[in-house]
């Protein structure tokens, strides 16, 4: 195989903050992603995962070409998709899908199920057959575990767990290779969540999709994911195959997260000497100096308040930006 | 001794344009001094509103609660005049809600929504409520609490706020907190902070705690006895240890295998609970978890199964399939 599908080098996205109404004037800036490089190679699962604030959901929106990052590249199938426009921009977006968390606010409650499906299939044309183009509809909702009938209702008349099917079944009907899935689950019941997680691994193998899973649930990532990259106030801290980084995690904060996520399981957690980390997490328009994680880290040394720590490859496929890992 | 909060036989209604929706459908669990009971169950399940209906915050119309009692400390809530009630809210029994933002007044001082409570309940005057407050700001593990107290809820992360929500719960040295998905909204490791805070403050008190929730892994750290709820009822309620290791009803036990746990090897897939959440205006006459049951047969959709022991004392279950 030839290559990563994707290759993100050295993202920066920063947002001015102003201030004033009539003169406005910016005071200030928000790192949301700050120097972050990974790929992701043909038919892959990445996992992006880390708290609210960490750049995750902005990361997947420069690729979706739903910002303009401030500085590096996005390169998709060996394009700077930065370059994009017209034709090839429309081209892009078609092999390029999203599926978003919240399935109340995703779907227009104005318009049937049935037309929320054939929507992407009108705009870019593909399909201007509309008996072939309802066929087509019919057909993803039943990928997707649903009624074929369920095309003439309103999202108001499904459950969470099946607008959460049809925003899915959206973001296939335009064939797409990759799909940014933004937290795709964590809006639903906990006995529905693992419908959906199992409806996504069917779809990966059935169509050969490749997807950025950005969540928080770090379980539900580990299951779904071959590759994991953590982040922390706009940086990939960790970055290791999936059963590497959760077995044997080596950035302090991967370690910080992970203890505090409680297992289901009364034995397990009272046998479990458990200290949570201290702190909150620094605002990104001021961040600390030197490795950002530091006014939290356990292991953190004087050189850690003045030396932003460069990611290194520490075993092969595992790489860590702390430099009191050894 | 009689338990601290005895709930007895609660049924809540809400009438909707759909029809009349039995949020809480005979709900009956109690809770002794000291202890911390979790309430689990999914959207829908009416475990928020069993909570709020014990507060008597339940918004009529469309809400009425239509019969059973609430016994706390040997009085009946629901037969209270509201000035009473109002005494207990805030007073022997704190809340905590889940989005600490949309609980704090936004117009008020962080100082005076804690003063206002030790004002009203404990007749305490400006000073001594200031003084008090900046206390509790310390005991809540706030930095410069002189100076938070002086700023407003937007000025203060989700974390914080919801440090402040449990200093205005603790306020009045209540005997019992009702913490409704308190760290629902909050990342992980704020999280695992605001449930070791809460656990500290309970235990050295010896405040009792409902902690409501849909997050199994908080229960399991947590709790000392579980309730299990689905569509409007309790289905399995028992000690923490008995409902995780020995589950009875068919929906614990399928939910229970449904999560995939960062301690165990990973699965080739995931066991999901089949079907969709029950629609509570639709409900049969039978088990309303049966549409979803591996176990079900058309013996269960004829009436719906009462609470029974099963397995060690104090464990039980709704369910015509659990043996005893």
């Amino acid at each position: 195989m030839s290559g990563p599908l994707l290759t993100v080098r050295g993202l920066r996205m920063h947002f001015p903050v102003t201030e004033g109404i009539v003169r406005r004037r910016v005071t200030g800036e928000v790192k949301a992603v700050d120097g972050v490089d990974f790929t992701v190679a043909h038919g892959e699962t990445l996992g992006l995962v880390g708290e609210s604030g960490c750049g995750k959901t902005t990361t997947g929106r420069c690729i979706l070409r739903l910002e303009r990052p401030t500085e590096g590249e996005i390169i998709y199938d060996g394009v700077d998709i930065a370059t994009l426009d017209g034709k090839a921009l429309r081209a892009f977006r078609q092999r390029i899908q999203v599926i978003f968390q919240d399935p109340y606010s995703s779907l227009n409650p104005r318009m049937k199920i049935g037309e929320i499906i054939a929507e992407p299939l009108h705009v870019h044309g593909i399909e201007p057959d509309s008996a072939k183009r309802d066929a087509r509809v019919r057909e993803l909702l039943s990928v997707c575990g649903l009624n074929p009938n369920f095309a003439d209702r309103y999202p108001h008349e499904m459950s969470g767990g099946q607008r959460q099917r049809v925003g899915i079944a959206r973001a296939l009907a335009m064939n797409p290779e990759f799909i940014v899935c933004d937290e795709p689950v964590s809006a639903l019941d906990v006995s529905i969540q693992a419908q959906v997680v199992n409806l996504l691994e069917d779809l990966r193998e059935k169509f050969g999709l490749t997807y950025l899973f950005i969540a928080h649930d770090l379980s539900v990532v580990r299951h779904l994911c071959q590759r994991v990259a953590v982040m922390y106030l706009g940086r990939i801290v960790e970055m290791a195959d999936s059963d590497a980084l959760f077995d044997a995690p080596l950035h302090p904060y991967t370690r910080a997260l992970l203890a505090a996520v409680p297992v289901p399981d009364p034995t397990v957690e009272q046998g479990r000497d458990f200290q949570p980390v201290k702190g909150e997490v620094p605002s990104p328009m001021n961040p600390p100096s030197g490795c950002v994680f530091h006014p939290r880290c356990p292991m953190a040394v004087e050189r850690c308040t003045r030396v932003r720590p460069e990611p290194r490859e520490i075993r092969p496929g595992h790489i860590v930006a702390c430099d009191e890992v050894r | 001794m009689p338990p601290l909060l005895e709930i007895k036989d609660l049924h809540t209604e809400f009438r909707t344009g759909a029809g009349i929706v039995r949020a809480v459908d005979g709900v009956s669990y109690s809770v002794d001094a000291g202890e911390t009971v979790a309430v689990v169950g999914e959207s829908g399940s009416g475990k928020s509103v069993t909570a709020l209906s014990v507060l008597r915050l339940i918004p009529n119309p469309p809400g009425e609660i239509t019969a059973g009692a609430v016994i706390f400390a040997g009085r009946d809530l629901l037969t209270l005049s509201e000035p009473e009630m109002r005494e207990i809210r805030g007073g022997s029994i704190g809340m905590v809600f889940q989005e600490p933002m949309t609980s704090l007044n936004p117009v008020l001082t962080i100082g005076r929504q804690i003063t206002e409570t030790l004002e009203q309940h404990r007749g305490l005057n400006r000073v001594e409520a200031a003084k008090r407050a900046e206390d509790l700001l310390n005991q809540v593990g706030i930095a410069e609490p002189a100076r938070r107290l002086k700023q407003y809820p937007h000025q203060l992360s989700g974390g914080m706020r919801q440090r402040v929500m449990i200093a205005i719960a603790l306020a009045c040295d209540p005997k019992l907190i009702i913490a409704d998905e308190p760290t629902t909204a909050l990342d992980v490791t704020i999280q695992a902070q605001i449930l070791e805070l809460m656990k500290a403050l309970t235990r050295d008190r010896g405040i009792a705690l409902i902690i409501i929730t849909h997050n199994l892994g908080v229960v399991a750290r947590y709790a000392d006895r579980v309730n299990v709820m689905y569509a409007g009822r309790i289905v399995e309620s028992g000690p923490a240890a008995e409902i995780y290791h020995d589950p009875r009803h068919p929906y614990t036990v399928a939910l229970l295998r449904s999560v995939p746990r960062l301690d165990r090897p990973r699965q080739a897939r995931l066991d999901p609970v089949e079907g969709q959440p029950p629609d509570l205006t639709r409900l049969g006459e039978g088990c309303a978890f049966l549409p979803r049951c591996r176990l079900g047969d058309e013996s269960c959709g004829l009436a719906r199964p009462p609470l029974n022991p099963v397995g060690n004392p104090g464990h039980s279950a709704a369910c015509f399939k659990a043996a005893a």
